[in-house]
């Protein structure tokens, strides 16, 4: 139904006819289309428009203006350009340097994927035969202390006890104690799913980092989301100091230009991303991909 | 918008507003085009006309097809819940059960998800939290089963209304919709006209793919409303102005918080104020 990029910035070039320069108003043109597709693919608008005075830039200039494909020639710009906002190949792993035990902290909108996520952090450390302790600290959401109970008992990693009428910030203090005293490696702390405009929710958060003080705060977000994925990501960033982002769900059809969104609001890498409700669904974050993927290429 | 005077900025700022409210690229220029339009014939004198004529457009697409749910005498009434992970499917079902609880009627939940760790567990909380029955099997049995358990029970048990909550499910993967669609057979099999409602459940901050789910699940399952979650954020939910547009569906219901009494009957003139504050 919908034609590519690719097919679209063909249609532009062709009107060329012959012509081998590309002059500002092809380039408007071509990125008329990008902006386009960016928007669909539910990059902010904001960030589009930046984004698209930066390629503007670069775009009218020699290299595509010596070019015999110009179409292609665009789209490259745009693609290295997407994979440099998303960070390129900066470091994006995750980041245990620290005393053991080592706290990381999972936070998020409601649904995004947080314990699911935790449990394949689980797994993945288990792998790396890190000895690691699961935290329930969401005593909100009915059933979520069973929900990361369960993912302990599939994954044979062990869950610290705790119950719905304890305080959150009660349970990361007694289970800190509890990791330091039996020899644990890494603890993964599950919070509630909050709006990052909820002011007491935010603050409990606020709370238990300082108690917990995190090598890593991951953000978890839907790839899904669309526009408001700079709100949600700069609020939590803002009040939380963020150190990374699990984006989830990327098994789906949706693009994830919200992960563009997020990268270019708080500058903070996505380390991990989801492909599926099993433990095993999780893959480290390829920016190259994720900007083909925007993309349709 | 506060101009007298209506130029290109103007219709840019519309743009803006349209496309961070998630209205979709495609019905924002659809829309965009349909007041340059009134523009052009001159109907539109300033800033505030302009808005007020986007309002009533909107408005328009929404109400074609708005209409609450209404639950018949048909005993026993049955919804089934469907959508992608974590929209919010378990939450707007306690709260659904609660309101029909209220009204004095027999809720019996069926705990149709066996697969997400806790699911069952979970709407066990909500069903004892507004004193519904609920009819549940062991994780990872088969969710049929559970429904077609459920199905006799509401029978035996004179249930007014009862509500099956599935697995979340990318709309993609097509093992997962056909146990969807084998859910919605047994369903039938067993009370013929059933489900009576079949509710899609999307999330308020979802953008652009929300209409690939309401087609593919449209598709597979028969949609007939439509559930918008999570409006209590900071999102607006645009989405569902395409969403209601290009598939004929209504908006029931809004969810508006996590507590039992945060779901509320969708207005649609209210739903257009809020997407331009
Ligand atoms: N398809 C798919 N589903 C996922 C992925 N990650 C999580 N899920 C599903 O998304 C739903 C919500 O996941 P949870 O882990 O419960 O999300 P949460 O953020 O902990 O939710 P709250 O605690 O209620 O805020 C569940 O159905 C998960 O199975 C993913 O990468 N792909
Ligand atoms: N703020 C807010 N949170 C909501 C609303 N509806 C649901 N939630 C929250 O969203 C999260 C996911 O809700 P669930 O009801 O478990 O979603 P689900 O669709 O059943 O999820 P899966 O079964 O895992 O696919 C929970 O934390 C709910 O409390 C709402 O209207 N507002
Ligand atoms: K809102
Ligand atoms: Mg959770
Ligand atoms: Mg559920």
């Amino acid at each position: 139904m919908f034609a590519t990029l690719s097919d679209k910035l063909d249609l532009v070039f062709k009107k060329l006819r012959g012509q081998a320069v590309m002059t500002e108003d092809n380039v408007k043109d071509a990125l008329r289309e990008v902006r386009l597709a960016l928007l669909e693919a539910d990059v902010n608008f904001k960030v589009v428009k930046d984004f698209i005075e930066r390629v503007r830039g670069r775009a009218v200039g020699t290299e595509v203006l010596q070019s015999l494909a110009p179409g292609q020639q665009v789209i490259k710009i745009v693609h290295d350009e997407l994979v440099q906002l998303m960070g390129g190949a900066e470091d994006n792993s995750l980041d245990l340097a620290a005393k053991p035990p080592v706290a990381i902290m999972m936070v998020g909108l409601q649904g995004a994927g947080k314990t699911t996520s935790c449990g394949k952090l689980a797994r993945f450390l288990k792998s790396q035969r890190k000895k690691t302790l699961l935290v329930p600290a969401d005593v909100y959401r009915p059933a979520a202390i069973e929900q990361l109970k369960v993912l302990g008992r599939q994954l044979d990693v062990e869950v610290f006890d705790s119950t719905a009428d304890q305080k959150p910030l009660d349970i990361c203090r007694n289970a800190t104690r509890y990791a330091t005293l039996n020899g644990i490696d890494v603890v993964i702390y599950d919070t509630a799913g909050r709006h990052q405009i909820d002011d007491y929710l935010m603050e409990e958060l606020e709370g238990i980092r300082d108690e917990l003080a995190p090598r890593e705060i991951l953000f978890v977000a839907d790839a899904m989301t669309g526009q408001e994925a700079v709100n949600v990501a700069s609020g939590f960033n803002d009040r939380l100091g963020i150190t990374g982002v699990v984006l989830t769900k990327l098994d789906g059809d949706a693009k994830g230009g919200a992960a563009l969104s997020i990268k270019a609001v708080t500058g903070k890498p996505v380390k991990f991303v989801g492909l599926g409700e099993k433990l095993d669904a999780l893959d480290v974050f390829h920016a190259d991909r994720l900007v083909s993927r925007i993309l349709g290429m | 918008l506060g101009k007298k005077q209506i130029d290109t900025d103007t219709l840019e700022e519309l743009e803006e507003i349209l496309i961070t409210a998630d209205i979709g690229v495609k019905t924002t220029v659809d829309l965009v085009r349909t007041l340059e339009q009134r523009l052009k014939r001159a109907e539109l004198q300033d800033g505030a006309a302009l808005k007020q004529a986007l309002k009533e457009e909107i408005l328009v697409r929404l109400e074609a097809n708005s209409a609450p749910l209404v639950v018949t005498d048909k005993k026993p009434f049955v919804i089934l819940v469907i959508g992608v992970n974590g929209v919010g499917k378990t939450t707007t079902i306690g709260k659904l059960a609660s309101r029909y609880a209220g009204e004095g009627k027999r809720v019996l939940l069926a705990a149709a998800d066996t697969f997400r760790a806790a699911a069952a567990e979970q709407l066990e909380t909500w069903a004892g939290r507004v004193g519904a029955e609920i009819v549940r099997h062991k994780e990872g049995a088969d969710p049929s089963a559970v429904v077609f358990d459920a199905c006799k029970a509401a029978a035996a048990r004179g249930c007014d209304v009862l509500i099956i909550d599935t697995a979340g499910r990318m709309h993609t993967k097509v093992n997962l919709m056909e146990e969807m669609k084998k859910i919605r057979r047994v369903l039938t099999r067993e009370i013929p006209d059933a489900p009576h409602e079949t509710l899609l459940v999307l999330d308020a901050a979802t953008g652009q793919n929300a209409l690939s789910q309401a087609k593919l699940f449209k598709e597979a399952a028969d949609v007939s409303g439509v559930v918008l979650t999570k409006l209590d954020g900071s999102a607006k939910g645009g989405i569902v102005v395409a969403v209601s547009h290009e598939y004929a569906l209504p908006i029931r219901f809004i969810g508006v918080g996590e507590a039992v009494e945060d779901l509320r009957e969708f207005d649609p003139a209210q739903f257009v104020e809020a997407l331009f504050q």
